[in-house]
């Protein structure tokens, strides 16, 4: 495996999920200030679980497997790119749904 | 604290932000379950190969052991603690009108005819004016 094994892999989830944007119409990545108010607390809650893990040695990472980039916290980049890649994943899921199925989320009005 | 034990925690922390903090309450909804259900699938081919190929690896110290898909069961609370989280405050800022609008949908393309009164949208995708909205069954 190469340093970007783990890159690769959040690679192929956004190239999985951007069609939804297209053929259902999920208007996620056009909501991009809304996108990006709800990354923000996401990605400072869980980072700070990542740094704690990190430092108790919960669980490590391959160094052969990831850029090699460390972020304060010795937080590898690839692993704070998860916390941005999986939301904006589960948001276009749930969008797509909603898409379909016209089922309501709460925020109508 | 064991990554069991923060990873409890974690949910435990989420249903209070989605419930009470935030009180968006997508827990409570159909589209929520859907939707995670449908995340939880991919989760599993990607936690697996992230597990799987060692990219990440665990202290067996830290978890009790049980494994699905080569990842840590625990892995699967810390999966539900962020995706709720997420679409938590996804609804959270479109309820305080934040790019509300542009709803999603209609579908361009679809495979299956969605029904009339199958409590889809049809021509008006999840815009709420289309009166068509409803709760799953």
């Amino acid at each position: 495996m190469s340093h970007f094994a783990y890159i690769g892999v959040l690679a192929c989830c956004l190239l999985g999920t951007v069609w939804l944007e297209v053929v259902l119409r999920t208007r996620v990545y056009r909501r991009w200030r809304r996108l990006l108010l709800t990354l923000l607390p996401v990605v400072a809650v869980f980072v700070a679980w990542d740094v704690y893990a990190i430092a108790a040695h919960h669980w490590s990472f391959s160094s052969d497997q990831v850029t090699g980039i460390r972020l304060p916290g010795d937080l590898p980049l690839d692993e704070l790119l998860f916390f941005v890649v999986i939301p904006i994943c589960a948001v276009l899921a749930f969008e797509a749904v909603r898409a379909v199925r016209g089922w309501p989320a709460g925020d109508e009005r | 604290m064991s990554y069991t034990a923060l990873a409890l925690v974690g949910v435990a922390l989420t249903l209070v932000l989605d419930l009470w903090v935030l009180r968006t309450r997508v827990v409570t909804r159909g589209l929520f379950w859907v939707s995670y259900a449908i995340v939880l699938g991919f989760q599993l081919v990607t936690n697996g190969v992230l597990t799987g190929f060692d990219i990440v690896v665990y202290d067996d110290d830290a978890i009790v052991g049980w494994r699905l898909a080569f990842a840590p069961v625990e892995d699967l609370l810390f999966g539900f603690a962020l995706v709720e989280q997420t679409l938590a405050w996804w609804v959270f800022w479109g309820r305080r009108g934040v790019q509300r609008e542009p709803f999603a949908g209609p579908p361009r393309w679809w495979p299956r005819r969605i029904p009339e009164d199958s409590g889809a949208t049809g021509a008006n995708g999840a815009d709420p004016r289309g009166q068509r909205n409803r709760e799953p069954a």
